[in-house]
């Protein structure tokens, strides 16, 4: 039997001890009073020493959120208070380069969020976001012997201030939504990432972000520049402790994808049931550039993300495969946006959304094709798999199409977990838990296949998680 | 204790409509029975009705399996029990491989007995692999087949021959065969019927339900009886089998008076 087979069989060795919902207790060196105003951004952006076009950027932003209405659209956001919420904290001084340099319990966590031994050596780099900060942020020196920068984004603003702000906020304008706008005015974290032309990173960058201080909000901001021609893989996942108040994440996530270049970004959130998840992820792809979102949701009280790829130029490309799964009390409102601006490009969004115990998947998707960009191909399927009669599932399709040479086909499909489909699994000797658990991960087989290897293992524990106990 | 499958003035019926009325039959360990009747005459009613599907209702009888009367349990638990069905059409599990799917269910069933599992309850990895390989190989599956999803887009000569490696991995007490050789060309039919007959021995007994004779042919039974309306209506041995073969249906459908089903499947 070939090697990669053991891989796969691997997968169903699933334990029940994963543990998601802790917290360590880590002291924050820094905390920002709750609630914003323009005192709380000047004296995040004294404490982080920015330049002042930050410091200018952050408060134009801060303006426009202020002008802009709350969201009404997508998810009930009425019992988010955004003065009830900490912008800024810090937990550690610096930076951390080796793992040596690690304060112990921020290690501990780490293991407790099993990212295992070997994986830290093989690794490209490791970012890890904690609390608001990033606090360890290893690049080894093979990465930077090809010339790839992987670092904070707070870092890069510092070391490579030409660059950054050459591409900040141009894929993804405060403007652009209110979310957008507060990201804008309080983002802390995240990560920058240049391919120089042609370089191929082997394996995938890595950053891990959890939200660790009870009602603090989380406003990374990644930028992703792929020079032309060149290769990238950038994987974030994360955990999050249970809180009982409310969360909020808002992420920005801005990919370039310069000519012939090709990125993918695989996102796994399993944030706590009381979180707000509203990301905004856009890419810009270029002549023959290949963008891929690989974006699975789980967790969270209400996510709204949308991850989007506008294709500039011909032969551009723009692949999304979402996954969603709502269970009790959560909402996830997720989709994709694909935007065919030029001629002859090319798209396909796979959505798949798990609904139970009265959660509700919603898949937005927004499909549009310039006038004039003839010979583009899109192509959109949204599978939704309901498994009780108190959940719920929605499409809210959108499709503008300016030119009609386009070939553009949308399938949609809702199933139940079909009655074949357990009795067959139950006559082999399956329990009715561990049948359904298998349909399900089969349904989602093909986000997990897309994943590196520990993160399916992982997804698949998640999903095992979530079936347990829901069959009665 | 041997495990028989005993079957008493068994009635089922699908969406309120009876199929299966006052059926007797008895299969014991060892055992070689053969089910004969044309389509519709409720050949695959009784087979999914043994094995416990929902749809299926039971409205009087009894089935004893092993001491047990197994009509008040879970499908899953008279597979624990090592009552098996090959089915005529089985169902696709997409993104679900057949190796993982054959692991948690190889575990599942010997689990009762105590046999070689590590702590998830899983059969040992290693141990699985070898196991899985070498049935495959009797089978004459390549090993990519492991790593198909379950059923999903297989020809139907693979469907069944993926019913058959489930069989050759839960080593069942009991077997039953839905129209295992039905939709086979020739060698394929030579295949399975080759392969189950290596499974077959003292412990295992088997209801192969064909309406042809031609897996007869790999398989000889001890017994063979005719199933019309719901009903075994002769029960005898090999050469009931070479009646049909001969004569087809119609006489006997003339012997009992039961006119020709005429919504039956194909
Ligand atoms: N799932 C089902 N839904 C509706 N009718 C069914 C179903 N299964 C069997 N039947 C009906 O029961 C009768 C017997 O069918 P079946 O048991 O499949 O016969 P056989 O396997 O001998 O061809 C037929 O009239 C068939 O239409
Ligand atoms: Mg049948």
């Amino acid at each position: 039997m070939a090697k990669s087979e053991t891989n796969t069989m691997e997968e169903i060795g699933i334990s029940n001890e994963y543990q998601y919902g802790f917290h360590d207790d880590i002291k924050p060196t820094f905390k920002s009073r709750k609630g914003l105003d323009e005192e709380v951004i000047n004296q995040m952006c004294d404490i982080k020493d920015e330049p002042d076009w930050m410091r200018e950027y952050r408060l134009d932003a801060y303006k426009i959120f202020k002008q802009k209405p709350m969201t009404k659209w997508g998810g009930d956001l009425s019992q988010l208070d955004f003065d009830d919420i900490y912008y800024y904290v810090k937990a550690s001084d610096r930076s951390e380069r080796s793992w040596d340099d690690v304060p112990d319990d921020i290690k501990k966590t780490f293991d407790r969020l099993g990212i295992p031994e070997a994986e830290r050596k093989f690794l490209a780099g490791v970012g890890a976001q904690y609390d608001s900060e990033v606090v360890y942020h290893n690049i080894v020196e093979e990465l930077d012997k090809i010339g790839v920068v992987f670092l904070d984004t707070d870092t890069a603003i510092k070391e490579y201030p030409d660059l950054v702000k050459k591409y900040f906020g141009t894929i993804i304008p405060s403007a652009d939504n209110q979310f957008a706008a507060l990201n804008s005015a309080v983002w802390s974290g995240g990560s920058f990432v240049y391919v120089p032309p042609g370089v191929k990173v082997e394996y995938p960058l890595q950053a891990y972000f959890r939200i660790n201080s009870e009602n603090m909000g989380q406003f990374e901001r990644t930028l992703i520049i792929a020079d032309e021609g060149s290769q990238v893989h950038y994987v974030e996942g994360c955990t999050a402790p249970t809180f009982s108040s409310e969360s909020l994440h808002s992420a920005v996530v801005e990919i370039v994808c310069m000519k012939g270049s090709r990125v993918r970004y695989t996102t796994i959130q399993n944030w706590a049931n009381n979180v707000y998840n509203l990301v905004t992820k856009r890419a810009f792809a270029y002549e023959d550039a290949q963008m891929e979102w690989v974006d699975g949701n789980l967790g969270s009280k209400l996510t709204m993300k949308y991850p989007s790829v506008y294709m500039m130029e011909p032969g551009a490309r723009g692949d999304i495969l979402s996954i969603a799964f709502a269970s009790k009390g959560q909402h996830q409102d997720a989709g994709a946006k694909v935007y065919h601006c030029a001629p002859h490009t090319t798209s396909q969004i796979t959505s798949k959304s798990i609904s139970k115990d009265g959660g509700r998947s919603s898949y937005r998707g927004w499909v549009d094709v310039a006038k004039g960009a003839k010979g583009c191909k899109s192509h959109v399927v949204c599978d939704a798999l309901i498994l009780d009669k108190d959940s719920r599932s929605d499409t809210y399709p959108v499709i503008e199409i300016g030119e009609n040479d386009t070939n553009i086909e949308h399938e949609a499909r809702v199933s139940k977990i079909g009655e074949e489909q357990l009795f067959y699994l139950m006559s082999r000797g399956l329990s009715e838990e561990e049948a359904s658990t298998m349909i399900v991960n089969g349904f989602i087989e093909p986000l997990v296949k897309e994943l590196p290897m520990e993160y399916a293992v992982e997804m698949n524990r998640l999903i095992q998680l979530q079936m347990e106990g829901s069959v009665g | 204790m041997s495990k028989d499958l005993v079957i008493n003035d068994l009635h089922i019926s699908v969406q309120g409509k009876p199929i299966i009325k006052g059926l007797n039959l008895s299969v014991k360990q060892g055992e070689i029975h053969a089910l004969m009747g044309p389509n519709g005459s409720g050949k695959s009613t009784l087979a999914n009705g043994l094995m416990g599907h929902p749809l299926y209702e039971i409205d009087s009888g009894e089935v004893i399996f092993s001491g047990v009367d197994v009509l008040e349990l879970e499908a899953n638990e008279r597979a624990k029990l090592g009552l098996f069905l090959a089915f005529q059409y089985p169902t696709a599990i997409p993104g679900v491989t057949l190796a993982n799917f054959l692991r948690l269910a190889v575990s599942a069933v010997r689990a009762k007995e105590g046999n070689g599992s590590d702590n998830d309850g899983l059969i040992p990895m290693r141990e699985f692999r070898g196991e899985l390989r070498e049935k495959m190989r009797q089978l004459g599956v390549d090993d990519s087949f492991a790593r198909r999803y379950l059923n999903d887009g297989f020809s139907g000569g693979e469907k069944k021959r993926a019913e058959i490696l489930q069989l050759a991995m839960l080593e069942p007490k009991i077997a039953i065969l839905d129209e295992t050789d039905s939709g086979l060309d020739i060698d394929a039919v030579r295949i399975v019927g080759e392969s189950v007959s290596q499974l077959i021995g003292p412990e295992l007994g088997v209801l192969i339900i064909t309406h042809y004779p031609r897996l007869l042919d790999y398989i000889r039974p001890q017994f063979v009886h005719i199933l019309l309306d719901g009903n075994i209506v002769e029960s005898g041995g090999w050469e009931l089998a070479q009646m049909l073969e001969a004569e087809g249906y119609d006489p006997i459908r003339e012997k009992y008076g039961i006119k020709e089903e005429q919504n039956g499947e194909v």
